[in-house]
């Protein structure tokens, strides 16, 4: 059956997949575009688990609690229509993917095994091991390799975007990306097109992200006119292990299976952790936090920790704290925890069932992202944008364990938007007159205008520089003075990027033309996440300013939305549709929500 | 009780290290081999390493070359692509730490070379499209009526999910062909989809189709191509039980033919 409806797909994670699966499903046919394979996409980090109230464990768990948690734990500033479907969907995503093969961990009886996360009193987080993104995503990618061999899904792996199509009219149709080897510029014609391309993470340098999350296609969007919302939202992971190349996570599953957080009384105290007794250690969340503990939010953890390393408490007077799992049995934490053991083993030297983890804050989320309405539907007709890339239902900080559920909603939400969308849309004259040769033509121009560039800058430099002033500034603690000195330094290095010639004269399969373009639109992304930041004088979920250290519901109670112009990028509001749960201030010190 | 070994660290590190690397221009240009020199930093790891070199390749003869290129994304051994050869080992560059090498050769010189069983495109980047082909060729995934809500899946022993969730843990990095003998590119499928048929075969919904994958290992290029040389357990960096799964796969190949040929 095939019904001439063509979809473009960007990205193949958990959305991308998601989506591509449900499009093949319903007859149409997908060209989905990745910049690696797609079982290698960012989604294989994802460690701790998937959050669904299938309420198994007699707490009375719901989605309706499960709504609640969420946009109380994101401060409030999520539309909470779309969450709510979110929390109505998970049990039965769960479901399907247990029934495609996941191998969920499991009780006695053979049923689903739950565990706790943050921000949540209940065990709502279905896993596999401690490396459920993975299994999530190759779920996903085995069905879609299916389509593949149906000849409904067309996989483009090794091509980037580059950018959209746009007729006349602001109307998407289709996109313009590059092959990865040969630089071949190829335009994909579509009736609509999703992206799905993730976080944005290495605009801050180092940070938790694959090397593929650079935001770059979502600023290409952008660029032509796509809302960018609540860009200033990034979250600090609180459990990082901090590496020369990378931050890798430490997922907060360690906590949600009893980790616990703390440093020596004594300052600079260097006795082995393990001979420290249990009076003179600090365990500062569960002291401060005493109804969640360890398992407080993210925003609020990572703040903590950066205060306690800052005062010179942290271990050794360095920036580390101890997230020891000690106290556990080691053949419980080989099971539940297994993977991300053996990655901090791996990369540490310490085994973190006999010796406690070294850990500190890391970029490791974007809250913000494409602006989407209820339909994902971004306001750029024929454009739609599903899972990390879209902002639209973590708020002002994610709770764990809702990146996954939220990719897959989205992903199961767009594919039938983009549908109907296909199916209606005029195509006119679109396909003759010329409009995709000439967006091919301005792409091959800036390649070209990137060979022959010549000049003493170095790309690889100016994005270590950009990541350090992004982390030293715009991440955990906010001032209005650094987040200007922010905005200049970026421009700056706009400036100096004109002045970048390539290393690389052999251009097949070169890294230094993708590189320079991912750069060019990540230095585009970085000052709506800065000015997003400084305009917003409040403190709200992962974002704060001493100077401001309130929430403020009476002017800030709204979306940030940032539209591109060459000058700088101009920011409106809009208010958050808060018709399900009442905003209230957000306490995790008293007692639980629920 | 520490029943841990104590990671080994460098105890006199010296100053550069050298990277000798086999580098290509594009597929079927002749090899080559270039060295460079960076300092060294605690806790280097290959990746940090290139990444250095990078930013401004010059050969230990002070001669401005291009710089490498290889695949890295997730870095943290779970995503398989930028696996390579170390000092005549496959495994991913990500988790080569820089001290755990130059201790084990005793050296100052980490040598890089790309995969040798894949079409090699540049330097250290190989194309491993062969690997989802046979995927494919092993029908790796589970038959579903739909993928709406027909509520939960089938009860199952969490050893069971244990047993599968080893296998369901190969990130296709490739590691397996590289140190198999038997394995030249087309002429046997390998450990690798061996072992994914296996772990669709062991789930209660998979089983129903068993024959499909079954099917997929018994043509030329099929399972009886094992020389038992049990290389493949002995590289692969999530440990999976590959020699079990051909095992296992070889006897319910057999117990279905006999079957079958018990029907006629």
């Amino acid at each position: 059956m095939a019904t001439g409806l063509k979809i473009a797909i960007v990205g193949g994670g958990l959305a991308g997949l998601a989506a591509a699966m449900k499009i093949a499903e319903a007859g149409h046919e997908v060209d989905l575009i990745s910049v690696v394979p797609v079982k290698r996409s960012h989604s294989v980090c994802a460690q701790g688990g998937i959050n669904g109230a299938v309420n198994t464990k007699g707490e009375g768990d719901s989605p309706a609690k499960h709504l609640d948690d969420t946009v109380y734990g994101g401060d409030f500033l999520a539309n909470q229509p779309p969450v709510k479907r979110m929390c109505d969907m998970a049990p039965e995503i769960i479901y399907l993917f247990d029934r495609m093969g996941v191998p969920f961990s499991r009780t006695k009886e053979g049923l689903l095994d739950f565990r706790r996360f943050g921000g949540t009193m209940h065990h709502r987080t279905a896993f596999s091991g401690a490396s459920t993104g993975q299994q999530l995503l190759y779920a996903l990618d085995e069905q879609v390799r299916k389509w593949e061999v149906a000849g409904k899904v067309n996989k483009y792996e090794g091509w980037e975007m580059l950018s959209l199509v746009l007729d006349d009219h602001q109307v998407c149709r289709g996109l313009v990306a590059m092959n990865l080897q040969s630089l071949e510029l190829k335009v994909f014609k579509a009736d609509s097109v999703i992206m799905a391309t993730g976080g944005p993470g290495l605009i801050f340098g180092k940070s938790t992200n694959s090397m593929t999350c650079t935001g770059s296609a979502n600023s290409a969007c952008y660029q032509q006119g796509a809302r960018y919302a609540n860009g200033e939202f990034i979250q600090v992971h609180p459990t990082s292990i901090p590496g020369e190349d990378k931050l890798r996570l430490m997922s907060e599953s360690a906590r949600g299976e009893g980790g616990r957080v703390w440093v020596p009384k004594a300052d600079g105290d260097t006795r082995n952790p393990k001979d420290i007794p249990e009076s003179e250690r600090w365990y500062f969340l569960e002291e401060k936090y005493p109804a969640y503990g360890n398992l407080v939010t993210r925003d609020i953890a990572t703040r903590e920790i950066f205060q306690v390393c800052l005062e010179g408490h942290g271990v050794a007077g360095q920036n580390q704290v101890y997230l020891d799992l000690t106290h556990i049995p080691a053949e419980v934490l080989t099971e539940r925890l297994g993977a991300i053991l053996e990655i901090y083993e791996m990369f540490v030297g310490d085994d973190p069932r006999y010796v406690p983890m070294r850990i500190f804050p890391g970029v490791h989320y974007s809250m913000g992202g494409l602006w989407v309405d209820f339909e994902q539907r971004t306001n750029i007709p024929g454009l739609f944008a599903a899972g990390e890339c879209d902002y639209s239902i973590h708020g002002a900080n994610r709770l764990g364990a809702n990146s996954l559920v939220s990719c897959v909603y989205g992903g199961f939400t767009a594919a039938p938007s983009a549908i109907e969308y296909a199916q209606n849309v005029e195509r006119g004259n679109t396909e003759t007159n010329g409009i995709h040769d000439n967006e091919l033509r301005r792409q091959q121009e800036t390649n070209d205008s990137i060979v022959h560039s010549t000049g003493s800058e170095n790309q690889y430099k100016l994005h270590e520089e950009l990541g350090k002033v992004m982390t030293d500034n715009v991440t955990v603690v906010r001032y209005n003075d650094r987040l200007q000195a922010t905005d200049d330094k970026i421009r700056e290095l706009q400036e100096r990027f004109k002045r970048i010639s390539i290393n690389d004269s052999n251009l097949w399969a070169t890294q230094a033309i993708p590189h320079a373009r991912q750069l060019a639109n990540m230095l585009a992304l970085a000052r709506v996440i800065t000015l997003g930041a400084l305009n917003r004088n409040e403190s709200r979920g992962a974002h704060y300013k001493p100077d401001f250290p309130e929430r403020n519901d009476a002017e800030w109670l709204k979306t940030t939305i940032a539209e591109y112009a060459a000058e700088a990028p101009v920011f409106s509001y809009e208010p958050v549709d808060i018709s399900l749960v009442e905003p209230r201030k957000r306490d995790y010190k008293g007692k639980a929500a629920h | 009780m520490t029943t841990h070994h104590e990671k080994k660290r460098l105890e006199n590190p010296p100053e550069t290290i050298k990277f000798k690397i086999q580098r290509r221009e594009k597929e079927g240009a002749p090899q080559y081999w270039e060295t460079f020199a960076i300092p060294y930093r605690r806790n280097m790891n290959v990746i940090s390493a290139l990444m250095e070199i990078r930013k401004n390749p010059v050969t230990t003869d002070g001669k401005q070359t291009t710089p490498p290129v290889w695949d890295m994304s997730c870095l943290e051994q779970v995503c398989g692509i930028c696996t390579m050869v170390i000092d005549g080992r496959v495994r991913q560059s990500c988790s080569a730490l820089i001290d755990d090498i130059l201790v084990a050769s005793g050296g100052d010189t980490v040598t890089l070379q790309p995969m040798s069983k894949f079409p090699n495109v540049r330097d250290l980047k190989v194309d491993r499209q062969p690997m989802f082909e046979h995927l494919k060729k092993v029908h790796a995934w589970i038959d579903l009526d739909g993928t709406y809500n027909l509520g939960p899946g089938p009860h199952i022993p969490n050893e069971v999910a244990q047993v599968r969730y080893a296998y369901s843990r190969c990130m296709t990095c490739g590691c397996c062909l590289e140190a198999c003998p038997q394995y030249h590119g087309d002429n046997y499928i390998g450990p690798q989809a061996i072992a994914q048929a296996r772990l669709f075969n062991m789930h209660p919904i998979g089983k129903i189709t068993e024959e499909d994958r079954l099917n997929g290992l018994m043509d030329g290029d099929g399972i009886t191509n094992c020389g038992n040389a049990q290389n493949c357990v002995q590289v692969c960096p999530m440990s999976i039980p590959l020699t079990q799964a051909i095992y296992e796969t070889n006897r319910d190949i057999t117990l279905n033919a006999l079957l079958g040929w018990l029907k006629k």
